[in-house]
């Protein structure tokens, strides 16, 4: 042996963050081995299917399912009159899973089938008879706050789920509405008069939102299956198993203790997932009543038809700015259509007021929803939460004052946007804040400033293509959002014999890449390549507690969640070597597998044998620990102020388009974007989060619409609801800004919902670049581009409108 | 009841009998009756291509054709591309190249992809993009996808 070879092997320091990590689940995926709830099936599954109401406004006066129930094979047909203890669901608990007396809209739940098949099922539906009698429809938001509207929930529900116990006194559970009203927000700083007497410039516009759905391409599923000793197991694709496990046990009157949820890979979430839906708790009754476990998919027509949408907004803006650029205040009144029923969607505005009381320094706001009761589908939450909505409004105006005080609209952005270390009028304090990166980025890289000048000069050239190009930002929370009593997510991470590691997470994994984030973010501490990760994530009897997927918290939270686990379990194995060595622990650290000398990275012991020596002796141990991480953010007062988030994340991004101006074809042909996203953690799954956000704004801005026309959806299906296809996408060019917030796991944000929040209020601003005409109202098809390209769209006005 | 039929026909690349409703679909066969679940259905009515299957060479949509037709045919479903090196190309490729997120569409996409490959189309970006349309993605933005089969077919990025 010569003396080279005697030397300690020096570990170099490597770094996994930035990387691109190839998602760890994605080989399974590709090989279609992955079993989502569509695959798995238990033995003696029967088959569930809902019967839905076939009008959209009507009092149920009979339902006969003697029929269904006499056909072969059909374990269990229940109605609302079998279930005499079911709940209001919901967020605002105003509808029952199967309907009691009244449907209000076309997806609504009469009666439930579990039999042996699916196609007995069906056959059992058609077997149902309902004698109905019609009531008048609202269809229209504006028709519902009228003083002679019929009202969508006139009368009170009781706890037990009918109205004649009422009468004898039961409790009641949902109270009715004496109007039309779902809920309302009302926000205010600074004072708007004052506001309104400094400005130079002041214009009011009303902005048009639209219907649209998610489209997750795995439809909604559920298998529910009660043990001997009545504990329920449910796979599910739930977002919040956490929170829904306490509120599928209210519904159930059941120990939540009794409910585990088994989350199976989703195929698709984007905040679909968020809350409970009727079709869940009915499966639940199926297999209560059947006594064997019921699996029930949706087709793709009920997916459209029952599953949320992002909600409809009507939306009256008033801004303005002095002559020197500086914005004086912002007052907004909107009209959400809420559906017939309450879900998130009713609460998108918690996110509408941040955008307008903090998006650009605003002086003075002034902030007002209804979300209000109609028959057409009810709204949900969608990945943006109502940002694209009001960023919409916002970023059109941006332009308008700008061009009304003769600035230039990148000059006007950059003088309102702020800084880190400001807090705005709502209490939002931006800690790290690269808004004005974003801008400069986008914008450099676009040539937006050169293209600006250039495609108004060439609007009245020869030929039917005009360029245009659009700006727009955003503001998201970006580090949880301070909702619930706790924003909190919980991690085990254990470690075994050979140095490999069980990430134990209660963080779920919607397709978004979590498991390879979690996973980088745990090794980089330990030292240890990916290929060391087994990460568990889908068990409530397993992993600890989590808030759920939603506001974009995933990477942030669960991220610190789970380097905290990391750090407990180095500072253990760093302990046990330093004894073990005879040196400091701050002499040592761990990397490429070994514990090694901190200053020159020469290898003092192979860490799996180290864990080895640890476990098998006389006082044996193992590596494992918990972490629970609990942002630094505040609950809102109830004026709706507060830091509610950690951290907050921009993004900037251009759009360009070709208006064709004799068919009203826009075509979008290039997005440069630019995000603070704090930290780039994997290059390849933020990437892809951007490229898959922006063409989903894409769709928004350009081809998606759910119509519905009287309350009727008239396009459930692919066909016709247009989803952006691979040779429509524009060329991207993302940047990522990287403010290093002091709070995020290895300086990240949030980053989920941001790139789909600025597409349709970007391509707005391109269209008139382009053309000189602006549009109202989304969605930008060739019907409406060519219309209004004609002057053949009146102005929208919707008169701000307060109840009493 | 309905009326059962008995075909015969290669499924990757075994030969297989089974007895099918008349009215049953490929998809619903492969998945039900032969418990191969990775051709999904996203639609069932030839919208969305997360179905799509090879027979006899040529990518089709599984939910819009009979079971009752694969009589005699050779079928191929993602299953079937387990042991083929240039699939294997094609798979590593998705992962590598982030082409994978909730995964759904993947193994459809991965079948008309693999279509294309075979039928020697892919040479640029563009015809990528065009064999592609009928196989709707919601995470990915497509990009990706894209990059990933022309890393495969040389198709200059």
């Amino acid at each position: 042996m010569n003396v080279a070879e005697k030397k300690a092997r020096v570990i170099e320091p490597d770094t996994l963050i930035g990387k691109r990590i190839p998602k760890m689940d994605a080989p399974e995926k590709a090989s279609g081995k992955t079993r989502y709830i569509h695959d798995i099936n238990l033995s003696g599954q029967l088959h569930g299917k809902i019967l839905r109401s076939d009008r959209i406004h009507a009092l149920i006066k009979s339902i006969d399912t003697s029929a269904a129930k006499a056909l072969p094979g059909v374990h269990a047909v229940i109605t609302a009159a079998d279930i005499p203890d079911q709940r209001p669901i919901g967020v605002a608990k105003d509808h029952f899973p199967l309907k009691v007396g009244r449907v209000r809209s076309e997806r609504d739940e009469i009666a439930a089938v579990a039999a042996e098949s699916e196609e007995i099922a069906e056959a059992a539906l058609k077997l149902i008879k309902v004698e109905y009698e019609d009531l008048p429809v609202i269809s229209n938001p504006e028709d519902a706050i009228k003083p002679d509207a019929i009202l969508i929930h006139p009368e009170p529900h009781g706890a037990d789920g009918s109205h004649e116990h009422l009468k004898q006194g039961m409790s009641i559970a949902h109270k009715g509405k004496p109007d039309n009203i779902a809920m309302r927000f009302d926000y205010v700083h600074g004072d708007v008069i004052q506001g309104e007497a400094e400005s130079d410039v002041v214009i009011e516009d009303t902005f048009k939102l639209h219907y649209v759905t998610h489209c997750c391409m795995g439809v909604s599923g559920m298998i529910a299956e009660f043990d001997s000793s009545g504990n329920l197991l449910m796979y599910s694709n739930t977002q919040v198993p956490f929170l829904h496990k306490r509120e599928f046990a209210e519904y159930l009157n059941m120990d939540p203790a009794r409910i585990r949820i088994i989350q199976p890979p989703i195929g698709g979430g984007f905040g679909s997932k968020l809350d409970i839906y009727p079709f869940e708790v009915i499966c639940l009754y199926l297999a209560r009543a059947a006594k064997r476990p019921v699996k029930m998919l949706f087709t793709r027509e009920e997916e459209f038809l029952a599953s949320p949408t992002r909600q409809p907004v009507l939306l009256t803006l008033r801004s303005g700015c002095k002559k020197d650029g500086t914005l004086t205040f912002r007052q907004v009144h909107t009209l959400h259509d809420n559906g017939a029923y309450t879900s998130w969607g009713a609460t998108t505005p918690f996110v509408m007021m941040q955008t307008f009381s903090s998006l650009y320094r605003v002086p003075h706001c002034d902030y007002h929803t209804a979300a209000v009761y109609t028959n057409n589908p009810y709204a949900g939450s969608f990945r943006g939460y109502g940002n694209l909505q009001a960023t919409f409004a916002i970023e059109q105006h941006m332009d308008m004052l700008a061009e009304k005080i003769g600035m230039d609209p990148l000059e006007f952005r950059l003088k309102n946007a702020q800084d880190a270390g400001e807090t705005t009028g709502q209490g939002m304090s931006f800690k790290s804040c690269g808004f004005k990166d974003c801008i400069n980025t986008a914008a450099q890289r676009s040539d937006y400033a050169r293209k600006v000048q250039e495609n108004v000069a060439n609007r009245n050239a020869a030929g039917n293509i005009k360029r245009g190009v659009g700006m727009a930002s955003m503001l998201h929370v970006g580090g949880g959002a301070k909702i619930y009593p706790s924003d909190g997510c919980g991690t085990i991470l254990k470690m075994d014999d050979f140095a490999n590691i069980t990430l134990i997470t209660g963080a779920s994994e919607i397709g978004q890449g979590s498991e390879t984030v979690l996973s980088q973010l745990v090794c980089e501490e330990l030292g240890l390549p990916i290929s060391a990760v087994t990460v568990v994530n889908n068990d409530t009897a397993i992993t600890p507690w989590d808030v759920g997927v939603h506001a974009s918290r995933t990477t942030f939270i669960a991220g610190n969640s789970a380097i905290g686990a990391a750090k407990k379990a180095k500072a253990k194995i760093l302990a046990v070597a330093a004894t073990k060595y005879e040196c400091a622990e701050s002499d040592l650290d761990l990397r490429g597998g070994f514990v090694i000398k901190a200053a020159n990275g020469e290898a003092v012991v192979e860490l799996s044998k180290l864990l080895r020596n640890l476990h098998f002796q006389d006082k044996a141990e193992l590596v494992m620990t918990t972490f629970y991480y609990e942002p630094p953010s505040v609950h809102q007062d109830k004026g709706f102020k507060g830091d509610v988030s950690a951290a907050y994340a921009w993004g900037t991004q251009v759009v360009e388009v070709e208006v064709d101006t004799d068919t009203g074809i826009v075509k979008m042909t290039k997005v440069t974007g630019a995000h603070d996203v704090g930290r780039v953690l994997n290059r390849l799954g933020i990437e892809g989060q951007i490229e898959g956000g922006v063409i989903m704004g894409q769709g928004y801005a350009l081809t998606e619409d759910l119509m519905i026309e009287n309350g009727v959806m008239k396009n459930p299906n692919f066909r016709d609801y247009k989803l952006v296809t691979a040779p429509e996408i524009p060329e991207m060019d993302i940047s990522f800004i990287e403010s290093m917030d002091g709070e995020g796991p290895q300086g990240a944000k949030g980053v989920g919902e941001a790139p789909s929040i600025c597409i349709a209020a970007a391509t707005a601003n391109a269209i008139f670049n382009a053309t000189g005409v602006r549009i109202y109202e989304l969605p930008f098809t060739p019907e409406r581009v060519y219309r209004a390209l004609r002057g053949q769209t009146p102005k929208l006005y919707w008169k701000p409108w307060k109840a009493n | 009841m309905s009326l059962k039929h008995d075909i015969e026909f290669k499924l990757n690349g075994i030969t297989r009998r089974v007895a099918v409703d008349v009215s049953m679909n490929a998809l619903a066969m492969l998945r039900d009756v032969i418990g191969l679940t990775g051709t999904k259905y996203g639609c069932g009515e030839g919208e969305c291509g997360a179905c799509t299957i090879q027979v006899d060479g040529v990518s089709l949509n599984s939910c819009l054709m009979f079971a009752v037709d694969c009589d005699g045919r050779n079928v191929t479903t993602i299953e079937g591309l387990a042991n083929d090196s240039k699939a294997d190309a094609l798979r590593s490729a998705f992962v590598e190249h982030g082409a994978v997120q909730c995964g759904f569409c993947t193994p459809g996409m991965i079948m008309q992809a693999d279509h294309l490959l075979r039928s020697g189309c892919g040479g640029d970006a563009g015809s990528i993009k065009r064999g592609i349309e009928g196989n709707l993605c919601r995470c990915t933005g497509y990009k990706k996808i894209i990059d990933a089969i022309a890393s495969v077919s040389g198709a200059p990025s």
